[in-house]
């Protein structure tokens, strides 16, 4: 287990290797110097001036020397300054990925139960007219990206709500939601009323893959030998799905659910961008918008970190909940 | 009165769209009657998820393909003081070809509805085209990578896994920019994976037809005359016809699209292959002493096919989505063009004050996409019955 663990970590390391040292190139390119310096410097730049620019900075210096450069400040903890925030990457980092946290946490906590519940009432029973209405909604579920729910739920909760709550008396007040999540990261904090909107559409594109998984593996546990004996024993059925079923079913979607952590990334950029929260997505779009070599770096890095860690543990997880499976 | 009513206006698209509908009554009732003689095709029409998907994804394709006849108006025309025009505005002098803005103006006055339709173009050009590519490249590299195990499966799974490990986001922002067109990046990257395709057909009728020279020639010719041609043309941009050709912007979402999709197939095939190397007609083939690439191709492949339909289905809508996401940072399209993801981009801007804009390519994008997975899973039933 432990040199399974070790090799994994080691190709880990090489994979963040590769994937800094491409993003690196790529920020580096000609065009994207030029948009950098556009953007951080002067917009009405002449080519000459531009490329003096990029000279006085160190941008022209060999890129091999730069990249190495950069990787020492990454085992140093320094990931140098941010063009477009003004600001310590490190610093700026640890702050957003902390708001983005908290948008995880809350996307986790509504979508992993509702989907693991949705997953295995259609599961217990396969084949009946519930299993085939939930199905439903989770393909429903699975074809909504975020700005597609983005819209729909802004459209509904954050225009057409308010004008109800507006005019009819018995229109529920709390219906109305903030179609923008900018304060969620001020004075205010996280209210029902700002947090909800960016939240559910997170969840709801996540959900019907997971409840998909989830069924699909509780169907077919509910089709195993010792099922039929619990039933046959005479066991009732709300007790074989809870004790006997559940147990064994849950062992796929966890999987499911630790690899989800790298869609839900891409979810990330994209709500954050929608609802103006102020977390690691939106830097990630400023940085990239304006070629933040810095930040972009450090997003890249903490991104693949992210992802690469929820395999391993996920990889280690699945072993651990299911003793047939042995590493090698 | 300077609007029509929301009935009138659901009544006046559902009359423009005419042309759809005949072509869906003839091709599904068509398919319907002859349900029992069409194979897998035809067992969709057995459920009502078959049938419900079959119909969202036709409908789209149809409107795709007959845009020019539904469309009521330029959809890059801009009329004066149809700005932001809500739902069912009657254009205020004639002259137009129709006279209501069905779903309303968007920010620059043009008619939501017309770009509606004109923006499935885009969508359903790329989007399956795509797909397969990256299908060919998935396919040609994890059948190796499954069948021979070892060093070859070590590195691909790597860069696979590379591949995978990055944010998509910061990828399409990276590839998908203007400036990167002017590197060579793109066209290289084309390079390399539109020979995939052609490369897959080669393998394909050589390892199965390679001991009757005469049959074999005539394929091989055959395949890189039309092969190389298009691979002229969509990657370089040389055809020396003149027929096939793809701007630099479109090559360059195309290419990266397919970029991100393969790695995905490839761990799929390459699953599929180590599971089905180990059935016995694998080791009858073998025992023949088959060629491993006529093992590959033409014994594991084929009985792969079920759960790599399945998927290319799903791999259309996620597909669909991605290009959306790209649309919606505004990369890789022209301001003007009619692309959902930018509608909804556009929309979304102004979404306090005017909800319209974004709602139609919204629900248009997303009935596409339920469609294609709706397929999906009436598909994963029928191969699961049999």
């Amino acid at each position: 287990m432990l040199i399974f663990i070790l090799r994994r970590l080691g190709v880990m390391v090489l994979t963040m290797l590769a994937l800094t040292f491409i993003v690196f190139f790529l920020t580096n390119l000609e065009p994207n110097l030029i948009k950098l310096a556009l953007s951080d410097g002067n917009m009405r730049m002449t080519e000459e001036q531009t490329m003096q620019w990029l000279e006085n900075r160190g941008y022209l210096r060999p890129f091999h020397e730069r990249y190495f450069e950069w990787l020492g400040g990454v085992f140093t903890g320094d990931l140098g300054e941010s063009t477009r925030f003004k600001q310590p990457v490190t610093e700026l980092l640890a702050e957003r990925l902390a708001a983005t946290g908290k948008l995880m946490f809350f996307v986790m906590i509504t979508m992993v139960p509702a989907a693991l519940l949705i997953g295995v009432l259609a599961g217990m029973r396969e084949g009946t007219r519930l299993d085939r209405g939930l199905s439903i909604v989770s393909i429903g579920s699975t074809a909504t990206p975020e700005y597609v729910s983005g819209i729909i739920f802004t459209v509904l909760f954050a225009s057409m709500f308010k004008a109800w709550g507006e005019t009819y008396a018995w229109f529920p007040e709390w219906l109305h939601l903030n179609g923008s999540a900018a304060s969620a990261t001020g004075r205010s904090g996280i209210t029902f009323y700002n947090f909800t909107l960016p939240v559910m559409t997170m969840a709801i594109y996540g959900m019907g893959y997971v409840a998909r998984m989830t069924r699909a593996s509780m169907a077919e546990v509910m089709t195993a030998q010792y099922i039929r004996t619990a039933r046959l024993k005479g066991v009732a059925f709300r007790s074989i799905v809870i004790k006997h079923a559940l147990r064994n079913a849950l062992i796929a979607p966890f999987t499911v659910i630790m690899l989800q952590f790298p869609w839900l990334l891409t979810g990330v950029v994209i709500v954050e961008a929608m609802f103006n929260y102020k977390g690691f997505g939106l830097a990630l779009v400023e940085a990239a918008e304006n070629n933040d070599i810095n930040l972009l770096m450090a997003c890249s890095l903490a991104s693949v970190a992210v992802v690469l860690i929820t395999q391993l543990i996920s990889d280690i997880g699945y072993v651990y909940l299911n003793p047939r499976i042995r590493v090698k | 009165m300077n609007e029509i009513g929301y009935l009138e206006i659901f009544a006046r698209a559902a009359v423009l769209f005419w042309p759809v509908w005949l072509a869906l009554a003839i091709v599904m009732g068509t398919s319907f009657m002859f349900r029992s003689r069409l194979s897998l095709y035809g067992q969709l029409y057995d459920s009502w998820v078959g049938i419900i998907g079959i119909f969202l994804v036709l409908f789209w394709v149809f409107t795709a393909l007959l845009a020019d006849f539904i469309i009521p108006l330029d959809p890059f025309q801009q009329v004066s003081g149809m700005k932001r025009a809500v739902p069912g505005t009657i254009i205020p002098d004639g002259g137009a070809s129709y006279d209501v803005y069905l779903f309303g103006g968007d920010n620059l006055a043009r008619d939501v509805f017309s770009r509606m339709i004109v923006g499935s173009q885009t969508v359903l050009a790329i989007a399956p085209i795509a797909t397969l590519f990256a299908f060919m490249v998935g396919i040609t590299l994890g059948l190796p990578a499954g069948y021979f195990s070892g060093k070859t499966d070590t590195i691909l799974t790597f860069l696979a896994n590379l591949v995978l490990a990055f944010p998509v986001i910061l990828l399409f922002y990276l590839l998908v920019t203007p400036g990167i067109r002017d590197t060579p990046i793109p066209t290289s990257m084309a390079a390399v994976l539109f020979l995939f395709p052609v490369v897959f057909f080669v393998m394909f009728f050589y390892s199965r037809y390679y001991t009757r020279p005469d049959l074999v020639w005539f394929q091989l010719s055959g395949v890189i005359l039309i092969g190389g041609w298009m691979y002229l043309g969509l990657a370089f941009n040389a055809d020396p016809l003149g027929i096939l050709s793809m701007d630099p912007n479109t090559l360059n979402i195309f290419v990266s699209v397919v970029f991100v999709n393969s790695p995905t197939v490839f761990r799929i095939v390459r699953g599929l292959t180590m599971d089905i190397k180990t059935r016995d007609y694998v080791a009858a083939a073998q025992t023949r002493g088959e060629r491993p690439w006529y093992i590959m191709l033409w014994e594991i492949l084929p009985n792969a096919r079920g759960p790599l339909i399945v998927d290319l289905c799903l791999r259309i809508g996620y597909t669909t989505i991605l290009l959306g996401t790209l649309g919606f940072f505004g990369l890789g399209v022209s301001p003007e063009s009619p692309d959902w993801g930018l509608a909804i981009n556009e929309g979304r801007q102004l979404w306090r004050s005017v909800v319209h804009i974004a709602l139609p390519p919204a629900l248009a994008l997303m009935t596409l996409v339920l469609g294609l997975n709706l397929l999906a899973d009436a598909l994963r039933e029928q191969s699961l019955k049999d």
